[in-house]
């Protein structure tokens, strides 16, 4: 291992880093509101969009990354709608993000337990107020797990960006093992980049997961 | 301005390529689900056994293979494995290797996490009739635990058929590939290609995929009224 | 003769094609305590259970305060600030404070001002004994304590029946007692209630009248003192032995 070569791609990979996670920053953002509108909907049986919503989801979770993002990018400007690559990228993330995420708020939504809605409903609480004061913020909280989940691999999922040549971080280490031919050296720093950024992640995610379990296992 | 891309479709080989583009992703895939399907069930159960340094060596794989992307490990394998061990593989093989290896980890937590889900009670009244470790696990653990498996299985088993749309990178010809190669090469006949090839692509993988998808609902959905009996 | 504040005329109830509740008729006077017992899978929770709208029913009536109700969401919630329930996994809100979960339905369902509403949920608080634990999380409480909020939380409603779905069933032998002396208090300051349990001495203590279910029907309607002394059926009889009494 020769660490002058891992010394001197240091700047190129923290600008990679950067934007890999300015990039996983938006979309799961992004694929946090759709998803938790989409469970909603799903959640208050909306009529039309509920049909709507459960056709996005069977369509995006069983579809990959890679070719929602080479139809998104190679695919629509053919037919008049163009995006840059980043925009691609983020877009892809949003729409596959949207739909795990949706799932994991719909689980949390319907895992609050049926004795806490009795109890609601038995001082006279309306389906709204029910909604708003007992199952909402409960479901939010089982579904902090799943979120966590989603949130870890939405985040590898932006490695695969590299095919439309954004230069984040796995599009930087395959630059550089193009150019220089270091494939150990840069290979190695990209897994501890990622490790770099998982691994705490994971910690504190999991940390939370237990903070907020507290509260359901109240009874 | 040329015919509308729809009609890539009718011409020469173009759909048979495609199918045998497919055919290639879904054998890796399905390879790699058998192979790292076994040894994940043989990982999981050893993860159970009270080995600490086991079940470390074992965690530690599991979460190698969990932290860096599966990009990252397809050029990991295909690049560097050649050079330390001096092997040099067939792009399909190191793919379906790294997907096994993927599945196996992946699927050891699955096994792990249903095989300790059965109540304790359970273990102990068969440790109290005399069985032996492994009779243990035959005749009380696994068959209490399977149904727990199979959904989650299921799941794993979808993504990992999607994942092996990423198999062009490392030069597989698999089914995207051959999308690109007849993009290109008629693409001045037909300008919006692009556009109907990757939609195809993207309905083929849904067709693969949903009924899996399925199938694991309504599993789970069986699974859980089951265990509530 | 006043009418009684709950009159339950020929209730059906079936789940599916299996029939839980058979030709129930009772009637609860004001200021009384009736006690349901019967061995498990009686019906005795399906019943109190359809006396709030949790359970819907087939057939019949109820009566509550002169008003035949019609069983629709709007009604149910109307007739709910007027009919309590604790039950027996006392749920309170886990991501609010005790206060909070008291205050919730005062202030929310009620309409009431909030000052107002803290000044009586502290008071009743303190009848329990749980004033100090205001601000207090669910999890932060033992299963008795909960318990004691939990029928604060439906006592702050000003409900005119109280219904005690087994509410001791879930609790610590300790702490079982402390609940039962809070019903009890209740019953003295004569809270209409319709209480489920399992605990022969404090049905005895405190039951009006007995109403002993099985299979969904009521065998027999007996006032309290008599019931333990010299019940009218056979089956009442052995329910009583198989249960030490």
């Amino acid at each position: 291992m020769d660490w002058t070569v891992v010394q001197n791609s240091l700047p190129m990979f923290e600008k990679g880093f950067w934007l890999t996670l300015r990039l996983s920053f938006f979309g799961i953002i992004g694929a946090g509101v759709l998803g938790l509108i989409c469970s909603f909907i799903q959640y208050f049986k909306v009529p039309v969009l509920r049909k709507l919503v459960t056709a996005y989801v069977e369509l995006s979770r069983n579809t990959p990354l890679l070719i929602q993002l080479f139809f998104l990018f190679y695919g629509l400007p053919q037919v008049g709608i163009k995006f840059s690559a980043e925009v691609c990228g983020i877009i892809g993330i949003i729409f596959l993000g949207g739909s795990y995420m949706a799932e994991g708020f719909s689980g949390g939504l319907a895992g609050v337990s049926k004795t806490q809605i009795e109890s609601g409903l038995a001082i006279g609480l309306s389906r709204f107020q029910l909604a708003r004061y007992v199952i909402f913020p409960q479901g939010l909280m089982l579904s902090v797990p799943a979120f966590a989940a989603n949130v870890i691999f939405l985040i590898k999922e932006t490695s695969i960006f590299t095919v439309l040549a954004i230069p984040e971080l796995t599009n930087t280490a395959l630059d550089l093992i193009g150019m220089y031919y270091n494939t150990n050296e840069y290979l190695f720093m990209l897994v501890v980049a990622y490790a770099i950024i998982l691994i705490p992640l994971s910690i504190l995610l999991t940390w939370l997961e237990k903070k907020v379990r507290y509260g359901t296992f109240g009874n | 301005m040329g015919h509308s891309g729809i009609s890539i479709f009718f011409e020469g080989a173009n759909f048979l390529r495609l199918l045998g583009g497919l055919y290639v992703s879904a054998k890796i895939a399905f390879l790699s689900i058998f192979f790292g399907g076994i040894l994940g069930i043989v990982l999981g159960v050893l993860r159970t056994l009270h080995n600490p340094l086991l079940r470390l060596l074992l965690r530690l794989y599991l979460e190698f293979f969990r932290i860096v992307p599966t990009i990252v490990l397809l050029f990991l394998f295909y690049y560097i494995l050649p050079q330390s061990f001096n092997i040099n593989y067939k792009a399909d093989t190191v793919g379906t290797i790294v997907f096994s290896l993927w599945m196996a980890a992946e699927m050891s937590d699955i096994v792990r996490g249903a095989l300790i889900s059965v109540p304790m009670h359970q273990v102990e009244s068969g440790k109290a009739i005399g069985l032996s470790t492994v009779q243990l696990y035959r005749y009380v653990l696994v068959p209490q635990s399977v149904h727990l498996m199979i959904p989650a299985t299921i799941n794993l088993m979808t993504r990992i058929i999607k994942t092996t749309s990423l198999l062009l990178l490392i030069s597989v010809v698999d089914v995207i590939n051959v999308g690109q190669q007849i993009i290109e090469a008629n693409s001045h006949r037909y300008q919006d290609g692009a556009f109907w090839v990757y939609g195809f692509i993207f309905i083929l993988y849904f067709i693969l995929c949903y009924p899996l998808s399925r199938l694991a609902r309504r599993l789970e959905r069986r699974g859980k009224a089951g265990a509530n009996g | 003769m006043a009418e009684p504040l709950l009159k339950v005329e020929h209730l059906k109830k079936s789940y599916g094609e299996k029939r839980v509740l058979e030709d129930i008729s009772f009637e609860v006077e004001e200021g009384s305590v009736v006690v349901l017992l019967g061995p498990s899978g009686s019906g005795k929770s399906t019943l109190i259970r359809c006396l709030n709208g949790l359970e819907a029913f087939q057939g019949g009536t109820i009566m509550f305060n002169g008003e035949t109700v019609r069983p629709s969401p709007k009604n149910w919630r109307r007739l709910r600030q007027q009919i309590g329930m604790v039950f027996q996994s006392y749920d309170l809100f886990p991501n609010m404070t005790v206060l909070e979960n008291i205050l919730l339905g005062a202030v929310k369902v009620q309409k009431r001002k909030r000052d107002e509403a803290a000044r009586q949920a502290m008071s009743l608080l303190k009848e329990v004994g749980m004033e100090q634990y205001a601000n207090a999380y669910p999890r932060q409480l033992s299963g008795g304590q909960k318990q004691r909020v939990a029928i604060v939380r439906a006592l702050e409603l000003n409900p005119k029946l109280m219904l005690f779905d087994e509410v001791t069933a879930s609790l610590d032998p300790e702490m079982v007692r402390g609940v039962l002396e809070i019903i009890l208090r209740l019953a003295r300051e004569k809270m209409t209630m319709i209480v489920v349990t399992h605990e022969m001495n404090f049905a005895r203590q405190i039951g009006d009248k007995i109403l002993f279910l099985e299979d969904g029907k009521i065998l027999e309607e007996t006032p309290g003192r008599q019931f333990f002394t010299k019940p009218q059926t056979e089956r009442a009889k052995s329910f009583l032995e198989s249960m030490d009494f």
